[in-house]
């Protein structure tokens, strides 16, 4: 039996309904349980010494005088540490060339980055800890350090790791059809360097686990701030040498992701070694200045891009040199090779033409590792992409939207494979496109801002395209080697009193999976959500799964709810058929009810059947199938990814004497196919494009020339405040996925991916009439100024 | 480090209503204390250097940053934490408008979050979108992009104003 999504007025309609969030109340409360809430008997703290220096041989740890500190315990080296920890290294099969050193939770003999750890003190106190920590002696002798991206293959640059031969990680270059050609007949072409900032993610919660290992159970529990509980699991026994069945990771609240805690971090571990070594709680939380220097960055790229269009405006060929430096090490177990990879793949995305070529160049230097965060390459691909198309636009003095209009895959044409051979199952950019023309009166912003130009208001409009990747097959890491789920499941059960428990793998970390695992498990058995209690993040309990990450938790995490949910009513009308001496096809289950199919009328309520198969197994017929709970698993297998596409709208003021940039307005429409819960969509679609503002407009981490962080406080790295945000309108078109029952796709990353360029673009609106334009983020008042040559020196 | 600054105090203090004596490290700020000592985990340590906000609570009727104030500070203050502020209804309203406008997502910032809006809303009157957002700009929020947030604040300063339902 199908589940009509398109009548509203369905029996159990919650898919598509906005219901409140079951763990919302208990945050309001001050009730929520993060990682820090949590204390253990015997719990100790740990506190890390960190490396000062970019790049520095250790030549001595001296912790003479640690033990005078009263409260602390022990004090842990990187050579203390590899005694039970295995290092790893961070390549995918896939990511045909990439290489990387092997990496200990705590520097053995070199330190290369600044926050890298260089040992440990652990003490009765998070205080006496960093006391401790501060009288241990380290003796560093300097290397020469590797900070200039674009000068770390040059041969006069030193190699950071020798054993690697060089400072490339990785390269990729991908070309269809004739480029130069294209580029030679083209009627026009356009060029720029675009350059995006690293970023790193400011989660409100620091970086958090609290490790016990239990010798005489011979498990290891963590408590863990983390996307993805299983794959820490794996990592944790694997390094730890414990079975993977003795390792339980429980991730309950946890305070922000974007992507920061899916990774593995070498303190982390450590701390879990260190519980390992001192069989009892090990607590680690980052203090902000560590959240800085440790947490992953991203997004820190340098782009040559160039683009050929006909008189008409149809693309015909773009070419893209990228370029990204991704610190001392690739990042465990994903890899730092995925963001330019994502570059090379996206760029382009919405458009119809046939030449493209594209390579990524990844090089190792003295900084943090970047890895995965929010939107993952998206942000800098759809910049690349639709800076390109806007400049093209006005080099043909075309309107950016009817440029657009004229090259985007048509809605009727899937399914389509991409110049970057991505694989489209059914986008709808000319409907989003259409909606926002609409939504935001394009032609009477236009008019506006016309009018205040002859005032000497400078406004711009900007418009950004999109494409964004969701719904991850294991093409994304399972085929490189790594264990990272790319299937999902779902356990529902009846308890006796008609109440149902689901248990996901899929977690939660504020964007509402446990809202929208709750509707979708109310609509698939028939009862009201309130009657659901969700379950996530706790390896030991529910099924295996991937956890949050490339926008798959209501795609793949919903679809196993459905599923499971589904063969739940089932079992149940089973079971009610009997009882009630009817065909079960003649049955449905309505608002915790057994109901006539035909007439809704109520037949018996589901903690009547409760009472009966648990309490009164005697009275059914022998050999009666009565199992209540119900486990299905999916997996994605016709496409690698399922695209979701939209645009974005940006309208703004630049002061053209201070530089600044005052956001007036934002729009937004995207298609993430199926909508199970409108509210929690449209505010991951706000909170992504708030992220994506922030990137445009104010954050980037400052490095001098010896791979000092500038910028490790949240006084010094800009991140967006009330006061500065637009109000933003967000919209939408349904074109849901048939690989599953539900129909959804990803909603995580598009605000995110599309903000900055829409941004971008409407700057240079502003600014185009004063011949200046800015592709350097973020763009701040002096990198505009400098366009307008108030600037110069 | 000092000996000072191991040094221990005691101090007397009403929070969330009822009294507490302790003796605490000199150098503990307000936010150690209520966690470590007091057992109320509602308010966050984020940033610990006074710019997020996550640790915002009620000192002698004024939103205060925890983590800027040390524990000796509060002696003889009348604190409140949103542990106490619930168990008095005294934001029943707003928090229902945060839920009901997923005025919060992870939730970290939101202890923070009601106290800064407790503050607005006490002067009355109905304040206008720019500055709710002015007012709630000391309180970072990663998750929401603010806007949900303006929408719970507007609606219960509205309610109250009896200009509209929350």
């Amino acid at each position: 039996m199908t589940i009509e999504f398109g009548n509203p007025d369905r029996p159990n309609s919650y898919i598509g309904k906005t219901v409140p969030r079951p763990n919302a109340g208990r945050l309001v409360q001050g009730r929520g349980r993060y990682v820090d809430d949590i204390v253990l008997p015997r719990m100790v703290h740990v506190a890390f010494v960190r490396s000062p220096f970019a790049h520095a041989r250790i030549t001595g740890i001296d912790a003479g005088e640690v033990k005078s500190v009263k409260g602390v315990l022990r004090v842990f080296t990187g050579k203390d540490i590899a005694e039970v920890c295995t290092p790893w290294v961070a390549v995918l099969a896939h990511l045909k060339g990439l290489k990387s050193p092997p990496e200990y939770p705590i520097a053995v003999d070199r330190a290369c980055w600044v926050g890298e750890p260089v040992a440990a003190v652990v003490a009765t106190s998070r205080a006496a800890a960093e006391d401790g920590a501060a009288l241990i002696d380290v003796d560093y002798d300097p290397l020469p350090v590797v900070t200039d991206m674009m000068s770390a293959l040059d041969a006069d640059t030193p190699v950071l790791h020798e054993d690697m031969g060089d400072n490339l990680a990785f390269r990729r270059l991908h070309e269809a059809g004739d480029v130069e050609a294209a580029f030679k007949s083209a009627h026009k072409v356009v060029s720029t360097r675009f350059r995006t900032a690293r970023h790193t993610g400011v989660t409100l919660e620091p970086r958090s686990i609290l490790a016990d290992w239990n010798p005489a159970e011979g498990q290891l529990t963590a408590y863990h701030a983390t996307q993805a509980p299983h794959m820490i699991q794996t990592v944790l026994a694997e390094h730890l040498g414990v079975p993977e069945g003795r390792v339980r990771v429980i991730c309950g609240d946890v305070g922000g992701s974007y992507g920061i805690k899916v990774h593995v971090y070498p303190d982390e571990v450590a701390t879990a070694a260190i519980a390992k070594i001192m069989a009892r709680p090990v607590k680690f939380v980052a203090d902000r200045l560590e959240s800085f220097t440790t947490d992953i960055h991203a997004r820190d790229h340098e782009i040559e891009a160039r683009i050929a269009v006909e008189e008409d405006g149809s693309i015909t060929a773009m070419d893209i040199d990228d370029w990204t430096a991704i610190g001392a090490y690739s990042v465990y177990p994903r890899t730092s090779a995925i963001e330019g990879n994502q570059v090379v793949n996206l760029c382009g995305g919405p458009y119809d033409f046939k030449n493209y070529r594209a390579q990524t160049t990844v090089v190792f230097q003295n900084k943090t590792p970047t890895c995965q965060y929010r939107a993952v390459g998206h942000p800098i691909a759809v910049a690349i992409t639709e800076g390109l198309v806007d400049q093209a636009a006005a080099e043909l003095g075309m309107d950016p939207v009817e440029i657009r209009r004229r090259n985007m895959f048509r809605d009727d044409a899937y399914p389509v494979t991409s110049p970057a051979n991505m694989r489209f199952e059914g986008l709808s950019h000319h409907a989003s496109m259409d909606k926002l023309m609409a939504l935001m009166d394009y032609d009477g912003l236009r008019a506006e801002q016309a009018e205040l130009r002859k005032a000497g208001i400078h406004r711009g409009i900007g418009i950004a395209s999109f494409i964004e990747l969701t719904n991850p097959s294991p093409f994304m890491y399972g085929i490189g080697g790594a264990r990272i789920s790319a299937q999902d499941g779902c356990t529902v059960r009846m308890d006796p009193d008609g109440s149902l428990v689901a248990l996901s793998g899929v977690t939660e970390q504020g964007q509402g999976t446990e809202a929208m695992l709750s509707q979708i498990v109310a609509e698939g058995v028939g009862v009201s959500p309130d009657k659901v209690r969700v379950i996530t993040g706790d390896t030991q309990v529910t099924p295996y799964g991937g956890g949050t990450w490339a926008s798959r938790g209501a795609g793949i995490g919903g679809e196993a709810a459905l599923q499971s949910a589904r063969a739940l009513r089932e079992s149940i009308l089973t079971v009610a058929a009997a009882m009630l001496q009817t065909e079960q096809s003649r049955l449905d289950i309505r608002d915790g009810q057994v109901v006539d199919a035909a007439t809704g009328d109520n037949r018996m309520p589901l903690e009547e059947l409760g009472r009966i198969v648990y309490f009164r197994g005697d009275t059914l017929p022998k050999g009666l199938p009565r199992e209540l709970v119900q486990t299905r698993h999916f997996i994605t297998s016709d496409y690698p990814f399922a695209f979701t596409n939209g645009v974005q709208a940006s309208y703004l003021e630049v002061d053209i004497e201070t530089g600044v940039v005052k956001l007036l307005k934002h729009w937004c429409v995207e298609d993430c196919g199926r909508i199970i819960n409108p509210q929690l969509v449209d505010e991951q679609i706000r909170g992504g494009i708030v992220q994506g503002l922030g990137g445009a407009l104010f954050e980037e981490i400052h490095y001098d020339a010896d791979g000092q962080l500038l910028n490790g406080s949240m006084a010094d790295y800009l991140v967006p405040m009330a006061a500065e945000m637009p109000d933003m309108v967000v919209g939408h078109v349904e074109t849901p996925t048939k690989e599953s029952m539900l129909g959804a796709k990803g909603a995580g990353e598009a605000g995110t991916a599309g903000a900055p360029a829409a941004v971008m673009n409407a700057i240079n609106d502003a600014l185009r009439p004063r011949g200046a334009q800015v592709t350097e983020m973020p763009f701040t008042p002096e990198r505009i100024l400098r366009a307008l040559g108030v600037l110069k020196d | 480090m000092s000996e000072a600054f191991r040094d221990r105090i005691d101090i007397t203090l009403t929070v969330n209503g009822e009294s507490v004596e302790a003796r605490v490290p000199v150098g503990q700020h307000l936010t150690d204390f209520l966690r470590l000592e007091l057992g109320l985990t509602g308010a966050h340590a984020s940033c610990e250097h006074g710019v997020c906000g996550a640790c915002t609570v009620q000192v002698d009727g004024a939103p205060i940053r925890g983590c800027l104030m040390l524990a000796p500070q509060a002696d003889g203050a009348e604190v409140w934490t949103v542990e106490g502020l619930t168990d008095t209804a005294a934001i029943k309203d707003l928090q229902e408008a945060f839920v009901a406008k997923n005025a919060l997502q992870c939730g970290f910032c939101t202890p923070g979050m009601l106290v800064a809006a407790k503050d607005l809303l006490s002067r009355g009157g109905v304040p206008s979108r720019q500055e709710i957002r002015e007012h709630m700009s000391g309180n970072y929020c990663r998750c929401t992009g603010y806007e949900a947030i303006v929408d719970a604040v507007e609606t219960v300063a509205q309610a109250r104003a009896g200009k509209g339902a929350a």
